[in-house]
């Protein structure tokens, strides 16, 4: 039998529509979520090894006080902020909230700049505390 | 007409038989780990690289400590169900699909079991 639903007419998706701020912020809402889960190997393997004895810990802590570890960091913790803002306007939408067109892009927007820049503040506050 | 049974429809568990389960855990989980997580960012970007005394006194805290066992509790939930959600969104073979369910629950359970005794070992000894 031939393959029928090769035919079939596809709904209008991704190539069709103008990419938007809304649609770029959801994906990088899942591909931060997805970062993150990976990222648990990193503070899973610092924390293990902060449990394991001074010897294996120096054998991974050289990783996080190095300039390419402290970029991952730096990468990570942003990737949770911008999860974390993301998800705070999913909990609006689940309450009935923020729908309209205009506020729901401006906030898409406010998400990326406002998590941009918590990262750098909360990374500077750090670093002159520390 | 409806045909679900009145027991079914008391339930209201659906077709999948769990209901609104999946969604609220994640919703659940998100709003514990906001304040949960704006501490851990804190503490990390604090304490990474840091010699191994410091690391360790610092997370054998009661405080840190609690804050890092809940910490971990919350987001393998969280993580474990939002890994599901992208493979039931993108893998359509149902096979794969078990296999990619069993993995993602392994791998967040084994994750959350080491961090969590790590973390407890160094709260009660050290």
């Amino acid at each position: 039998m031939a393959n029928v639903t090769n035919n079939r007419p596809l709904s209008p998706h991704l190539q069709i529509y103008k990419f938007i701020p809304t649609m770029a912020m959801s994906i990088v809402h899942r591909i931060t979520g997805g970062a993150l889960y990976v990222g648990t190997l990193l503070v899973a393997a610092w924390l293990i090894a902060a449990a394991s004895g001074e010897e294996h810990f120096n054998r991974v802590n050289w990783l996080f006080g190095s300039i390419v570890g402290k970029l991952v960091l730096f990468g990570y913790t942003w990737a949770i902020i911008h999860h974390l803002f993301g998800g705070l306007r999913h909990i609006m939408w689940d309450l009935g909230y923020g729908f309209e067109k205009e506020l729901s892009t401006k906030l898409a927007k406010a998400n990326l700049v406002l998590s941009i820049a918590l990262t750098i503040i909360v990374w500077a506050i750090v670093l002159v505390i520390r | 007409m409806d045909m679900r049974t009145p027991l079914g429809k008391v339930r209201g568990l659906g077709s999948a038989k769990s209901g609104t389960e999946h969604f609220w855990r994640v919703r659940t989980t998100s709003v514990a780990l906001v304040p949960l997580m704006l501490f851990y960012i804190v503490f990390l970007v604090l304490y990474a690289g840091r010699p191994y005394a410091d690391v360790v006194s610092a997370l054998a805290n009661p405080f840190v400590a609690t804050i890092n066992a809940l910490t971990i509790i919350a987001s393998v939930i969280h993580m474990r169900l939002g890994m599901e959600e992208i493979i039931q969104d993108y893998i359509h073979s149902e096979i794969m699909k078990i296999v990619l369910m069993i993995l993602n629950a392994s791998f967040s359970i084994a994750i959350g079991g080491l961090c969590l005794v790590a973390a407890l070992k160094i709260a009660f000894a050290g």
